[in-house]
């Protein structure tokens, strides 16, 4: 399981990539995992305004449903349209090719992890 | 008592249409010996119906060929956890195939179906005595059909206080799905309530999400963990003051049956899986049905049509009220799954008041016993006393290589239906036992024997056959993956074969 350094990490098991004002977001390695082969990725409609820990996309997998909270504010600019057609992308490289969406920021974010408070909050 | 699963003779079964030779039908009929009346000329078939053609033979020998390929309760123990497969005794089915309750007209004058009026009137009493809830509605077809009704007249009765800003529904994250879609189809929003680490309501959580827009709470007790919410009084309580109502989902009424009263518990209003606890048949696909019981603020809302009586006992008659100011309205056509609600009353009938309790007693004890006799080799993650339902976790298999699915898989080739597995949700790896009073004591210990044997053999190392299972039935493990992601649903999405290609 992969934790890359250069990336910040909610307590819901979404990782976020920020660069400038935009906050690229996904699932985590440890969330494909846990959730099995996912199979069909809800993407939220570009333009939408989202607060900081509400839930923006729904991943589902053979096994459940489940919600992906935003880890930041603000507005969603750009989705993975590609996961529509191959959701499995989550599961392959979910820190890659397995991106969900982007938010431009504005305002709050929920608590955010470095790499070892993840990999430390993981353990317990 | 061994497991008794061996392989048999099983065919491969094309679908109909794929069988199909032309011209051949296993019903012909003569051809029309006078001309159609003109008014009917435009509605003649130009076509063939694209019906396929085969014998009779042909058409049962492919049905009963499905049919085993299948798995039911009359072919073995089926302990899949949250929806109570019990058996369905046989006395019900000549009960609902009564001539005078199987077939009558559901429009048919209301004085020429009295004895069937007067079943239903006393199922409903007896369903309303069983939750502690005397107002009763037995239109419903479904569970989570049941859900629907009883949101819509708990969000009625809040607007006929000038309170309908109240919308906001409290669901447990350990809930059933049905829960939370049930309240949002009713025009409702839902919030989520984090258990707390014993897989209970969290009194703390709860309090924090209480405010003046709060509808309902919304709860299964004992929950999908199998465990009794403790708290139930003092959670009603809460909801009470804040000026919301309770909603009990019946999933789990058979643990309660005939022992405790949702309705004394504080609940307000409840729906009733007859096919589960009152044993009419389910898994299938339906019909089922799900009557609601109320408390006396919500009766004035319940669908109508319903049934009354009227007059003295000895002189009673049974009409049906059409219309009631405050009603919802209908939910359904007629009175409800008829056939089903028959079989119902049958089951509570056989049983009688003074010995209903013992239903939810064998239950209990039955998964009490598989519980104590799997402790130690299976994670339990809430342990101590469940109700009708013991839950566990892979979390020793996993260890060894081996998840959840894996052991579902290979209790299929020792004779088996798995438990449920992944869910309630809330816990990883979830193995959801609910072997219901219907099982013998030597029932149960085959099914342990098999349980702790896929310990033993994981422990020992020795997961070749669990990772590889089934092996017996006509299919292997399935691609559920691809199953989700490229569904085939009907028959002529199939691809088109090189023969038809050409």
């Amino acid at each position: 399981m992969t934790i890359p350094a250069d990336l910040k990490y909610t307590k819901e098991h979404e990782w976020v990539r920020i660069e400038d004002d935009t906050a690229t977001v996904s699932i985590t390695d440890h969330a494909q995992e846990a959730l099995g082969d996912i199979v069909f990725v809800e993407l939220p409609e570009i333009g939408r305004a989202v607060a900081p820990g509400e839930a923006f996309a729904v991943v589902e997998s053979v096994k459940a449903v489940s919600d992906v909270y935003a880890p930041v504010g603000g507005e969603i600019v750009e989705v993975n349209a590609e996961l529509e057609g191959a959701p499995e992308k989550v599961n392959t490289d979910p820190y890659g090719a397995g991106w969900i969406a982007k938010i431009r920021m504005s305002g709050d974010t929920v608590e955010l992890l470095s790499d070892d408070e993840y990999s430390t909050f993981l353990e317990e | 008592m061994k497991p008794s699963a061996v392989s048999g003779i099983q065919h491969e079964e094309p679908l109909l249409f794929e069988q199909a030779h032309a011209e051949s039908a296993a019903i012909a009929l003569p051809g029309l010996d006078a001309e159609p009346p003109a008014a009917l000329a435009a509605f003649a078939r130009q076509a063939p119906a694209g019906i396929p053609g085969l014998s009779e033979p042909e058409v049962v020998r492919h049905f009963v060929r499905l049919s085993q390929w299948n798995h039911g309760i009359e072919t073995g123990f089926y302990p899949l956890g949250s929806c109570t497969m019990k058996y369905n005794p046989r006395v019900n089915e000549q009960v609902a195939r009564l001539p005078g309750l199987a077939l009558l007209h559901p429009e048919q004058p209301e004085e020429t179906a009295q004895g069937l009026l007067g079943l239903l009137f006393d199922l409903q009493q007896w369903l309303g005595e069983i939750a502690g809830l005397p107002h009763v509605t037995l239109q419903p077809a479904a569970g989570a059909h049941g859900e629907l009704t009883g949101m819509m007249m708990i969000r009625a009765w809040h607007a006929s206080r000038g309170d309908a800003k109240r919308r906001k529904v409290l669901v447990p994250d350990s809930a059933h799905g049905t829960n939370p879609a049930s309240a949002v189809l009713a025009g409702m929003h839902t919030v989520e309530l984090k258990s707390a680490p014993n897989g209970r309501i969290d009194l703390d959580v709860l309090k924090a999400h209480l405010d003046d827009e709060t509808a309902a709470l919304m709860l299964t007790n004992p929950n999908t963990t199998g465990m009794f919410e403790s708290d139930i009084a003092e959670i009603c309580r809460l909801v009470h003051e804040a000026g919301g109502l309770v909603y009990g989902d019946g999933a789990n009424l058979n643990a309660l049956v005939g022992v405790a009263r949702p309705g004394d518990m504080g609940i307000d209003c409840l729906h009733i899986n007859v096919h589960k606890t009152f044993s009419t048949p389910h898994g299938g696909g339906g019909p089922g049905a799900g009557p609601v019981a109320v408390c006396d603020a919500l009766a004035p809302f319940l669908p109508v049509p319903r049934i009354e009586k009227v007059g003295a006992e000895d002189g009673a008659r049974y009409r049906i009220v059409r219309e009631s100011p405050q009603s919802i309205g209908p939910v359904f056509g007629g009175l409800g799954q008829v056939g089903v609600l028959l079989r119902a009353a049958a089951y509570i009938m056989a049983f009688g008041r003074e010995h209903l309790h013992r239903i939810a007693e064998d239950a209990v004890l039955n998964a009490n016993y598989v519980r104590a006799r799997l402790e130690g080799a299976f994670h339990a993650p809430f342990p101590g006393l469940c109700k009708h339902e013991c839950l566990f976790t892979d979390e020793y298999q996993h260890r060894h290589g081996v998840k959840t699915l894996d052991i579902a898989k290979r209790l299929i080739d020792l004779g088996f239906h798995p438990m449920t597995v992944y869910f309630p949700l809330i816990v990883h790896g979830a193995m959801l036992i609910e072997p219901t009073e219907t099982e013998s004591r030597e029932t149960l210990d085959a099914f342990c024997d098999a349980m702790l044997e896929i310990a033993r053999q994981c422990e020992a190392g020795e997961v070749e056959d669990i990772l590889n299972a089934p092996r017996l039935p006509i299919r292997r493990r399935l691609d559920e993956t691809q199953a989700a992601r490229r569904p085939v649903l009907v028959w002529n999405d199939r691809p088109t074969t090189a023969n038809e290609a050409g």
